[in-house]
This record gives C-alpha cells, sequence and structure tokens, in this order.
C-alpha cells in the first residue's frame, strides 16, 4: 500500500507513521549513480530514454556517487575497474543499495571460466541487495530489479538493520503472476 | 611459377607484386611470399632491418603502405618464439594489401618498434607487449595498456597461468 493510496480527508490531514513516510520519499525519489561498464549499459540507458522512462518512478541518474542512493553495476567487473568500483560504492551516502545488472556482475558471465581479467562476482567485492539476470537483462527486467528495491525500501524502519530487512523482503515474497493477474482483472472491469 | 602465378587471384597478385619490390631491395633479410588467400604475407628474417623496411613500405612510391590496418602478437611455443603479425594497406592510391610477420625469442627476445614510422603501432604495440611481454625497442612508452600496471605475467601466452588474487580479491571462479 503506497502512501497516497491512503484516503485523504477532514481538511488534508493525514496520519502514518514516520517509517512511512521516510521509506515512502526514499523510494519515489531512488537516484542511481550514472555509469556503466559494458553492454548492459546500453540497455540501462534505454530503459532510461523515453520508451521505458524510468523517471516515471523518480529514478534520474546522477553523476556524482555522493548524489546517489543506488549503483546500478550494469556490465563486465573487470579485476582493474573492480577497485574503482569499491571507491564509487564507498563514496555513496547511506542509505545506498546495490542492484547487480546481467549475468557479468552477477558470477562473471562467460567469462566464469577464461577471463583472467574478470571479477567473478561484484558481491566479491561490495554487498548486493538485488541481482537481475540476463545478457544483458531487458529494460522490464531492470525495472522489475528497481521494484525489488523499492520493496526492499519498504521493509525498511527506524532501528531496523538492512539484514532485518531483507529477510522481511523474503519471507514477504510475491508471487508476480498473481499480481499480474489481478492488474488485467481491475484494467478489463 | 608462372603457372602458379596464374592460380593465385588478383588481389594475391597484387600483393605479390608489392613483394616483389620489397624482396628485390631487402633480398635476404625477407622470407619467400606466402600466397595465401586471406591474407599473403611474408616474413621478416633480419629483425634488426624491420624499420628499414617498414619505412621501405611506407615510403616507395610503388608501395606506399600508408596505413597499418592491424598490428597483433602472436605467441609460438614450439618455436620457443613471440611474433608480431601486421596488416599493411595503401589509403589513396593502390589496392594492394599484404602482411608482415616479424618473430623475436620467447624469453627476453625484443623486436624494433615502428611506432615512428606509423603512430598507430604505438598503442598497438603497447597492446602486444602487455599481452605477450616482448620488448618493442625504441618504442617511447611501452606500458602496459589494458591491463593494470602491477598486472604479473603476460595473459595471451598459450602457458599462462590465472593468478590466485589480485589485491586481495580471489581471482578464480
Amino acid at each position: 500500500m503506497g502512501l497516497l493510496d491512503a484516503r485523504i480527508s477532514n481538511r488534508n490531514v493525514l496520519v502514518t507513521s514516520v517509517d512511512n513516510v521516510m521509506n515512502w520519499a526514499r523510494l519515489s525519489s531512488l537516484w542511481p549513480m550514472g555509469f556503466g561498464l559494458a553492454c548492459c549499459a546500453i540497455e540501462m540507458m534505454a530503459t532510461n530514454a523515453s520508451n521505458y522512462d524510468l523517471e516515471r518512478f523518480g529514478i534520474f541518474p546522477r553523476s556524482s556517487p555522493r548524489q546517489s542512493d543506488l549503483m546500478i553495476v550494469a556490465g563486465t567487473v573487470t579485476m582493474k575497474m573492480a577497485e574503482r568500483v569499491v571507491t564509487l560504492y564507498e563514496q555513496m551516502p547511506e542509505p545506498r543499495y546495490v542492484l547487480s545488472m546481467g549475468s557479468c556482475s552477477n558470477c562473471g558471465g562467460p567469462y566464469w571460466n577464461h577471463g583472467y581479467h574478470v571479477l567473478k562476482g561484484v558481491d566479491r567485492v561490495i554487498p548486493v541487495d538485488v541481482y537481475v539476470p540476463g545478457c544483458p537483462p531487458r529494460p522490464e527486467a531492470l525495472i522489475g530489479g528497481l521494484m525489488k528495491i523499492q520493496e526492499l525500501i519498504r521493509m525498511e524502519g527506524l532501528g531496523i538493520s538492512r539484514q532485518d530487512a531483507l529477510k522481511k523482503l523474503a519471507e514477504k515474497s510475491v508471487d508476480p503472476q498473481q499480481v499480474i493477474d489481478q492488474v488485467r482483472k481491475s484494467a478489463t472491469a | 611459377m608462372e603457372e602458379a602465378a596464374n592460380q593465385m587471384s588478383p588481389a594475391v597478385q597484387q600483393s605479390k607484386a608489392a613483394y616483389d619490390n620489397i624482396k628485390e631491395r631487402f633480398g635476404d633479410a625477407i622470407s619467400e611470399f606466402d600466397a595465401n588467400p586471406t591474407m599473403p604475407f611474408f616474413e621478416v628474417l633480419d629483425v634488426s632491418r624491420w624499420v628499414d623496411i617498414a619505412l621501405y613500405m611506407r615510403d616507395n612510391s610503388l608501395l606506399q603502405f600508408n596505413y597499418l590496418a592491424c598490428l597483433s602478437g602472436v605467441d609460438y611455443p614450439e618455436e620457443q618464439k613471440l611474433g608480431i603479425v601486421c596488416n599493411f594497406e595503401c589509403i589513396g592510391k593502390y589496392t594492394h594489401k599484404i602482411a608482415v610477420k616479424v618473430k623475436c625469442p620467447r624469453d627476453g627476445g625484443s623486436i624494433p618498434s615502428v611506432s615512428c614510422v606509423w603512430h598507430t603501432a604505438n598503442w598497438h604495440e603497447r597492446e602486444a607487449y602487455d599481452m605477450y611481454g616482448m620488448v618493442f625497442e625504441g618504442h617511447p612508452d611501452l606500458r602496459r595498456i589494458l591491463c593494470p600496471e602491477d598486472w604479473t605475467g603476460f595473459p595471451l601466452r598459450k602457458d599462462y597461468q590465472v593468478q590466485e588474487t589480485y589485491h586481495g580479491i580471489k581471482v578464480p571462479y
């Protein structure tokens, strides 16, 4: 249930928890850092562009890690780049989220055996919250991953650690087919 | 010989004509012509004359190989050698193409740099050095170009072993 779904009545007074407001603000303006490492970045750029229009979710790439909430690791992370990725991650203010996009940054992808220069998964150097499979993932898949990040933020609250939030998210896993059916039904009604 | 020349495609015949010109000038410093249909080539046998040959190929009015299309490194473990393959074309005047191979010993070998002849060779030779480890004598800036500067080993050698860790990060899967 989103904040704006709540019925506002009686002189526009809305009663809700601080957690709710904080989470709503965070998940509605998720600013990723604008950097791409390989072909996944092309797909990420396509998702940012007008056809998929990430700005309707308030997602808008920033040019500085200091202004970013989210790091989309879009592409092959080489050993040379791994240290720079760590530096960029450390420069991001908390709370920060990491989305690993595509097979390469998930686990090394096609370079898992013969890629002497490829980091076999960005989770070896920084903690990853959501993994998006694909080579490269389609924009729909990336949007799915971003919505998962938003769900994770919704699970957070004052005094709740990221681990607890991830646990809550795992417990609350939703079967997407049900949601699709529900939306379809409400659209035709 | 005449018959063999007739069997060559027109493109290879052009390469043969260019080769004959170079052979006439440098004689035993270069090998026989290999009429490979996709990449006709010759090898430089006297490696110390490679820069002279390069300058002649670029500046001779009948050759004018003014375009170094590619310079690749090769590892020949059976011969205990490393080498480069250079693909030349002429832009503007002729349509001929030719490839040149230059080899050096596998351990501590060096090849004269042609980065002063074709500036393209500057980065290409750095890449060959980065991947195979042959030294290009006279190169103005022979550093690794793709791998990190403190990388150990030369990754495209046939006997290359992937390192276990790099700066504390595990490398193998």
